[in-house]
């Protein structure tokens, strides 16, 4: 049976074999290069875990202990190797727990495709047991869906599900399929697709464009870039440094961008946004050239839009039509792919250093260091400071480790302080800011990344969310390293109400379980550090396991996060503290 | 900015769930779509809606760029009304004895240029093509006289400049 199976998938391209829509669903992941899957079972999805069953020496499906967890693994799998994350679930609950991961992965442009089961098709609209209308809920929060309803449409539509998922701007694809489709038997052949007739996946440069850029960078006295994720998306990282090396322009990056270019690269300047960096945000207002790439001037980069670089001429290179003119007006919109217009243009740029403008950036930068930098990561007083936690990573792992980060202080230490040598380091929820991403999120990125070290980065109110998911690190031993910065607060919502609500600490204050029992409850080995004497070789021990490795690091209670631009304030208004 | 009507036509395929997702474009900005019409389009298989809402062009502007990314349209445009010729229907529903015992109404059927469609024995019906101010102007002249059930129709519009749908489905052929 198994090897006629195995026939089968060989043959599968083009040529005809008559299969149910389940089995056909397994060749079609076979077929787009799927080799894991994250999702959790349920009625109407059944018959495709039949299947798995059978294919399980070509497709290992991993049973998180809740379909958010799925979503977020098949995220953390895509962020890290750049493929397409899968993630299934069954009809009504399985589906609905799968859209805070839909709407991550919309707002951060992650390929995702997501599988659901749904009632048979003549229950549709009947409030069936388990039945929910999943294309109605997940259409603002995914690039496409589709309902498949008969077993004939199974291979077109997972093509193109794919293609969709993949090509462009990249975004998660969800695929509704009714239970009689899944048994329904068809003459079955794929065909990968490669278009779609309303789909302008990638537009085609306009070298005038290109041209008009090049003249503004060339003629530009105090030039910027701010890049983000479209760099990584759009494998530009070595395009982008060449720009940079050869124009002599200090370039930032938004959280998303984050580890595309080498953090001690000396032109890379820090992160933009509400707690980046001192001189990038401050001198967003006195650049004369701002030049963006793959980013979309979101509200936390910008700060007030009436007073973000207003003086600057803008040149947005960016592969969304949508994007341009949204938020910032662009006076030179660049479309297309981040690697191929960046091509283009570097022929055009003049190489310059522009010396004296990017000492005002150290200059920044010694401020910054001296009120903020210092007493983060070389803090002199008692506590542990997140900052220090973050440095002693850096060091342990030779800033080669991917950094997993969830939402909250934490993600913005670990996102100011992390250092990366590599792409695709820096895996966080950017865009929704989904508290609990982490922890899923680094199971899916070690299994993206086996040969890499993997450090999720969590405070422990999001590690709550989602710390079932310990029960697959411990099942299928998934070497991750978890570290919890610890303060018993939500500590970004507190830092809030102590600067802008008088300190009424409302719902704020976590009384905790003990972590390193819960830890070992899984059998993972698990420590705890409260003192900063024992914090090196707390993390040094860390780093060396080759299993999976729990360590909480009681940090102090009530840091802040500084740098700050407070909400609506303008970049220029960056607080240090 | 200020707020004008704007007039906008989406060519798309024609698939089950477009018009959700196209509608929650409106709604996740807090816009209200004033009129909507969707039928087909002058290319086999593609449909068209015609969207009529009142709102600033840089939001305009916005929400056409994200009706356009969506996979399955193929172009979004906006107009303000001096760019297309755009037009409403109505029907009237009108006690037939009306008819024969009030004259004024034979007069305004014919001032405003609009058809009987139907009469029968209790009622007739009169259908009327416009502007929506002609529509509105013959509903308030037929108001008095009591108006059985009025129903009106979404805009329907063309521009005056060219749309270049079919030479961009033909490109996609060719490649």
């Amino acid at each position: 049976m198994e090897t006629l199976k195995e026939k089968k998938v060989k043959e599968s391209t083009q040529k005809t074999i008559k299969i149910s829509g389940a089995e056909a669903i397994i060749h079609c992941l076979l077929e787009e290069g799927v080799d894991i899957l994250y999702g959790y079972p349920g009625g109407a999805i059944m018959p495709v875990y039949d299947e798995l069953y059978k294919f399980q020496d070509k497709l290992t499906h991993i049973l998180t202990r809740h379909e958010q967890g799925a979503a977020h693994a098949a995220q953390g799998y895509a962020r890290v190797s750049g493929k397409v994350g899968v993630a299934m679930a069954t009809s009504g609950p399985g589906a609905t727990n799968l859209v805070t991961g839909l709407a991550d992965a919309q707002i951060d442009s992650t390929p995702m495709v997501c599988i659901t089961g749904q009632v048979t098709r003549e229950l549709l609209g009947s409030d069936a047991f388990q039945e929910t209308d999943i294309i109605g809920i997940s259409t603002p929060v995914t690039k496409w869906n589709y309902q498949i309803t008969s077993a004939s449409e199974i291979p077109e539509i997972m093509a193109k599900a794919f293609y969709i998922a993949r090509s462009g701007r990249p975004g998660p694809v969800l695929v509704d399929i009714t239970k009689n489709a899944q048994f329904e038997e068809f003459d079955f052949s794929y065909t990968k697709c490669t278009a779609v007739r309303s789909y302008i996946a990638t537009p085609k440069p306009d070298i005038k464009t290109i041209e008009a850029a090049a003249e503004l960078i060339n003629n530009a006295k105090k030039p910027f870039i701010v890049w983000g994720q479209g760099i990584i998306l759009g494998k530009a990282e070595n395009e982008l440094k060449t720009l940079v090396e050869k124009t002599g322009i200090p370039a930032a990056w938004t959280i998303m961008g984050a580890s595309a270019l080498d953090s001690d690269h000396p032109l890379n300047v820090g992160m933009v946004g509400m707690h980046g960096n001192y001189g990038p945000n401050l001198l967003t207002n006195e650049c004369d050239v701002l030049i963006a790439i793959g980013m979309r001037f979101d509200d936390r980069v910008t700060g007030r839009l009436e007073d973000y670089a207003k003086q600057a001429k803008v040149i947005h290179f960016e592969i969304d039509p949508a994007e341009i003119n949204k938020n910032v007006h662009a006076d030179v919109p660049v479309l297309g792919d981040a690697k191929e217009t960046l091509e283009l243009l570097l022929p055009m740029v003049k190489s310059n250093s522009h010396v004296d403008w990017h000492n005002v950036f150290k200059e920044k930068y010694q401020i910054e260091f001296d009120t903020v930098i210092k007493n983060d990561i070389h803090p002199t007083k008692e506590g542990l400071t997140m900052g220090e936690v973050i440095e002693e990573i850096n060091l342990a792992s030779d800033q080669k480790a991917v950094i997993v980060t969830d939402v909250g202080q934490h993600q913005m230490i670990g996102c100011r302080y992390a250092k990366f040598k590599e792409t695709k380091s820096n895996i966080t929820s950017g865009g929704l800011g989904t508290m609990g991403f982490a922890l899923p999120a680094a199971i899916g990125a070690k299994m993206g990344a086996m040969d890499r070290e993997v450090v999720a980065i969590i405070g422990d109110g999001g590690y709550q969310m989602t710390i079932q998911e310990l029960g697959v690190i411990f099942q299928h031993n998934v070497p991750v390293k978890i570290v919890v910065l610890n303060n018993d607060h939500l500590g970004m919502v507190r830092q809030w109400q102590e600067l802008f609500f008088d300190r009424r600490y409302a719902s704020t204050v976590m009384t905790n379980p003990d972590f390193v029992k819960i830890a070992e409850g899984y059998h993972i080995e698990a420590k705890r550090v409260s003192e900063r004497k024992d914090l090196k070789k707390s993390i040094q021990e860390m780093i060396a396991s080759e299993n999976p490795y729990f360590l909480e690091v009681k940090v102090e209670k009530e840091d802040n996060v500084f740098p700050m631009i407070p909400s609506g304030a303008a970049v220029s208004e960056i607080r240090l503290k | 900015m200020k707020k004008e009507w704007f007039t906008i036509s989406v060519y798309s395929e024609n698939n089950v769930g477009l018009l959700n997702r196209i509608s929650g474009i409106f709604l996740k900005r807090h816009i209200n779509i004033e009129s909507l019409n969707v039928s087909k389009s002058e290319i086999d298989n593609v449909s068209k809606f015609t969207i009529v809402v009142h709102t600033t062009e840089k939001w305009v502007r916005n929400i056409v760029g994200q009706i356009e990314k969506q996979i399955e349209v193929i172009r979004a445009f906006y107009h303000i009304d001096d760019e297309t010729i755009y037009q409403e229907s109505a029907l009237f529903k009108i006690a037939s004895n009306l008819l024969f015992d009030e004259r004024q109404i034979q007069n305004i059927i014919k001032e405003s240029n609009s058809q009987i469609v139907t009469v029968s024995r209790d009622f007739f019906v009169l259908a009327k093509s416009g502007r929506r101010y002609e529509i509105d102007e013959m509903y308030e002249m037929l108001k008095p006289f009591g108006i059985m059930q009025f129903v009106r129709s979404g805009r329907i519009s063309v521009s005056k400049e060219v749309m270049q749908i079919t030479a961009l489905l033909e490109e996609f052929q060719h490649n």
